[in-house]
C-alpha cells in the first residue's frame, strides 16, 4: 500500500481543489478549501452532518457554483473532463416511484457518451447487464425500480456509475442503508476499481471502517481539517477537531488503524 | 345519432388534438410533480394574450400565442425566483404569482378591451362549439378550422420534441443531478418543456378554456400513471386517454345538452375514478383481491411452519390436531377451519383422522419460508 501511495503522490493529482468557498444564501458551507486527491487512491470524505461533504462533491461536479476558487479534475476543469468522471448521488436524491426499470436506470450512465438525441442501443444494453452482474443484480434487470430495497437501489446506482467507465468516481454515501454483505460486496468492487488505477472518492459515515476500506482520507467540517494517507492523518486529534468532543468511542480503532487493517485481511 | 355533420366531426377532431397535445406534455409535468404549475401557466397567460392583442390588434394572430407563451415562461421563472429565496415554498410561490398575473389580465380586459371577444366566460370555458366558424384559408383553399390547424401544428411540435429528446427528458426528470453532471443542461430541458406547456396551453385555451386545459394536462397522465409503470407506455396511454376523454366528453355533452368543455372535464374525473378502482396493479379492487389471497397464503405458510417445527418430535401428536391450532396460532375455529381447507386444497397438508401432516410440497415451503 505504501509504495502505491508514494507513486500516486508523484503524478498529477486526480482532483485538485483550490481555495474553494461555497455559500448558499451568504452563509459559507465550505470555507477556503484546498485538497489534492492523488490518482489511484480510494479516498473517504468524513465529517459530521452538514459539514459540506455533499456540497463538496457537487462543487467538483459543477452542480453548485462556488463563491470562490476552482476545481480541476485530471488537470482540467470539470467541463472538459466530464466524460472521465462517474457520479453516484445520494440515494434519496431521486424519486424511486419514477416509471422505469433497473436496466433503464443503469443505461442512463451511458447517456453522457451518447450525447444529445442519440438513443441507447444493444451495446448500452449489454454494458448495463454486465455492470448489473458485477453488483450481483443481474436477475433484477427487468424489475421496476419502485420495488427495490434500499441496498438494491444503492447497487443500481453503483452499476450506473460503472457503465460510465470513468477514471474518477465521486460517490455520495454509497454504503448508506446497506447490509453487511452488500457493504462488503461494494467495497470489494471499489478496491477493484482502484487496482485498475481509477480514483474513487466516497463520502463515508462509518468512522470505524475507514481504516479497513480506504487508503486516503479527508476530514471536513466546513473547513478542511486534514487530508492524506489514512495511516498518517486518521487519528484521534484530527477526529476530535472534525467532530468536536464526540468521538471518544473511536479512540481504540483510530489510534491503531494498522491493527484493524491486519484483522480484516486475515478473514 | 351517428350521422355526423362536418361541423360535428371538426369539433371532435379539435377536441382530440387538444387533448392529445395536452396529455403528452402533461406526463412530464406530473412526473416532475409540477401539476400545479400548469394551473399557474394557464391562468397567467391571460395578460400575455391581452398585451399581445393590444400590439397586433388581431385576435387570430400567431403573435398572440407567442406573447402568451412568453408570459407562461415568465410565470415559471417568477415562481422559481420566489422559491429560490427560500422564503416561500413552491406551492405558495405559485399561489402568489398566478393570481397576480391573472388579475392583471382581468383588469386589462375590463379597462381597455371591453366589447371585444376577449370576455371572461370564454377565457374560463372556451367555446369549442364555435370552432368550425373560424377557418383558415391559404390561397383560397380551406384548410379547416383555425383551431384545428393551430393545435395540429402544436401537437406536431410536442411530438417531435418528445421523440427527439425522450432520453434527455427522462434523465432530467428522474435525476436532475446526473443530467447536469453528464452535461445535459437540466435548465434548458426544463424551460424547453415549460415553453411547450405554455404554447400548448395557449393554443388549447382558445378552444376549451382555462379549466379544461388544466384537466387535460393533469388528468390523462395521472390516470396513465395508475395503469403502467413504464414511461413509454405512460405517454401512449396518456394520449389514448386524451382521445377517449375528447370523444366521450363530446357525446356526453350532446346527450345532456351541456357544455362540451365541461363534459370533457367531467369525463376526466369519471375515467380517473374508474381507473382508480379497476387499474390492474394499483387499483383498489386489485389490491383488495391481492390482500385477500395473501391472507390465505400467509395462513397456509404459518400452518406449514407450525407443523414443520413439531414434525418428528413427541409433541407432534398433540400439536398437529385441528382443535389445537386455536390455542397455538391464536386462530378462531372458523378461521382455522378455512385455513386448513385452503392448505389442503393447495396440497400443503393432508388430513388423516383429524391429524394434520405436511406434504412434501408443504415441507419445502415451510423450509423456504424459514430460511428466507
Ligand atoms: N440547496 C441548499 N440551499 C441552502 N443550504 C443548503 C443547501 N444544501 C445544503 N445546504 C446547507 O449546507 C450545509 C452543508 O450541506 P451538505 O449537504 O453539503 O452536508 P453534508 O456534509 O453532505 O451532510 P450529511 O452528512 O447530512 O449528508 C448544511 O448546513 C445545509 O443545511
Ligand atoms: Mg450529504
Amino acid at each position: 500500500m505504501t509504495t502505491m501511495t508514494s507513486a500516486a503522490l508523484e503524478s498529477q493529482p486526480a482532483i485538485a481543489v483550490r481555495d474553494l468557498t461555497v455559500a448558499y444564501n451568504d452563509r459559507p458551507v465550505i470555507w477556503d478549501l484546498d485538497l489534492d486527491v492523488p490518482a489511484g487512491v480510494l479516498m473517504a470524505i468524513v465529517g459530521p452532518n452538514g459539514a459540506g461533504k455533499t456540497t463538496l462533491i457537487k462543487a467538483m461536479l459543477d452542480l453548485v457554483r462556488p463563491a470562490a476558487g476552482q476545481v480541476e479534475i485530471l488537470g482540467q476543469p470539470y467541463r472538459k473532463s466530464r466524460d472521465r468522471v462517474g457520479y453516484v448521488p445520494q440515494r434519496g436524491s431521486v424519486d424511486w416511484d419514477f416509471p422505469t426499470n433497473v436496466l433503464d436506470v443503469v443505461q442512463m450512465g451511458r447517456y453522457g457518451a451518447l450525447g444529445w438525441i442519440r438513443r441507447p442501443g444493444n451495446r448500452e444494453r449489454e454494458l448495463a447487464l454486465e455492470a448489473l452482474d458485477k453488483v450481483s443484480m443481474g436477475e433484477f434487470a427487468d424489475r421496476q425500480i419502485s420495488q427495490l430495497s434500499g441496498g438494491q437501489q444503492q447497487r443500481v446506482f453503483l452499476a450506473r456509475a460503472l457503465v460510465q467507465n470513468a477514471d474518477v468516481y465521486l460517490m455520495d454515501e454509497p454504503f448508506q442503508g446497506v447490509d453487511a454483505t452488500t457493504e462488503r460486496a461494494i467495497i470489494t468492487l471499489l478496491k477493484e476499481l482502484r487496482s485498475e488505477g481509477k480514483t474513487v472518492v466516497c463520502v463515508h459515515h462509518d468512522l470505524q471502517t475507514v481504516p479497513d476500506y480506504f487508503d486516503w482520507v479527508a476530514l471536513l467540517n466546513i473547513r478542511k481539517i486534514a487530508s492524506g494517507p489514512v495511516s498518517e492523518v486518521y487519528n484521534e486529534t484530527n477526529l476530535r477537531l472534525t467532530y468536536g468532543g464526540r468521538v471518544a468511542f473511536l479512540s481504540r480503532d483510530a489510534a491503531a488503524p494498522a491493527t484493524a487493517q491486519a484483522a480484516v485481511e486475515e478473514d | 345519432m351517428f350521422d355526423l355533420s362536418t361541423a360535428q366531426m371538426e369539433i371532435q377532431l379539435v377536441a382530440i388534438v387538444v387533448a392529445v397535445a395536452c396529455a403528452l406534455v402533461g406526463v412530464f409535468l406530473v412526473l416532475r410533480q409540477m401539476a400545479m404549475m400548469s394551473d399557474a401557466i394557464t391562468h397567467s397567460i391571460l395578460p400575455g394574450i391581452v398585451v399581445a392583442f393590444f400590439i397586433v390588434q388581431d385576435l387570430s394572430s400567431p403573435f398572440l400565442i407567442i406573447g402568451a407563451a412568453a408570459t407562461g415562461v415568465l410565470t415559471v421563472s417568477l415562481v422559481e425566483l420566489l422559491e429560490r429565496t427560500r422564503l416561500v415554498r413552491e406551492d405558495a410561490a405559485i399561489g402568489i404569482v398566478f393570481p397576480a398575473l391573472f388579475s392583471i389580465g382581468v383588469i386589462l380586459i375590463a379597462r381597455f378591451a371591453r366589447g371585444i371577444h376577449l370576455d371572461l366566460d370564454v377565457v374560463l370555458l372556451g367555446e369549442i362549439a364555435f370552432v368550425p366558424f373560424n377557418r383558415t384559408e391559404i390561397f383560397g383553399i380551406d384548410l379547416g378550422p383555425t383551431a384545428l390547424v393551430m393545435m395540429s401544428v402544436i401537437l406536431l411540435i410536442n411530438l417531435i420534441f418528445i421523440l427527439l429528446f425522450y432520453k434527455e427528458l427522462k434523465l432530467a426528470t428522474f435525476d436532475t443531478g446526473l443530467a447536469a453532471a453528464l452535461g445535459f443542461s437540466p435548465a434548458l430541458i426544463h424551460y424547453g418543456l415549460m415553453s411547450l406547456v405554455s404554447v400548448t396551453a395557449v393554443g388549447a385555451f382558445d378552444a376549451v378554456g382555462a379549466i379544461l386545459v388544466v384537466a387535460l394536462i393533469v388528468g390523462p397522465p395521472a390516470i396513465a400513471y395508475l395503469l403502467t409503470d413504464q414511461l413509454r407506455l405512460m405517454l401512449v396511454y396518456s394520449a389514448g386517454i386524451g382521445v377517449v376523454v375528447a370523444v366521450l366528453g363530446y357525446w356526453m355533452a350532446r346527450m345532456l345538452d351541456a357544455s362540451i368543455a365541461g363534459s370533457m372535464a367531467s369525463m376526466v374525473g369519471i375515467i380517473f375514478v374508474v381507473a382508480y378502482l379497476l387499474a390492474p396493479q394499483r387499483g383498489l379492487v386489485a389490491s383488495y383481491l391481492r390482500r385477500r389471497r395473501q391472507r390465505w397464503e400467509f395462513a397456509g405458510i404459518m400452518l406449514a411452519i407450525h407443523l414443520f417445527n413439531h414434525e418428528g418430535l413427541p409433541s407432534a401428536e398433540q400439536e398437529n390436531r385441528v382443535e389445537h391450532l386455536q390455542d397455538h396460532l391464536n386462530w378462531n375455529p372458523d378461521f382455522a377451519d378455512r385455513a386448513v381447507r385452503w392448505a389442503e386444497r393447495n396440497r400443503i397438508i393432508v388430513r388423516r383422522n383429524s391429524h394434520l401432516f405436511l406434504t412434501e410440497e408443504g415441507r419445502e415451503q415451510a423450509r423456504e419460508a424459514i430460511v428466507r
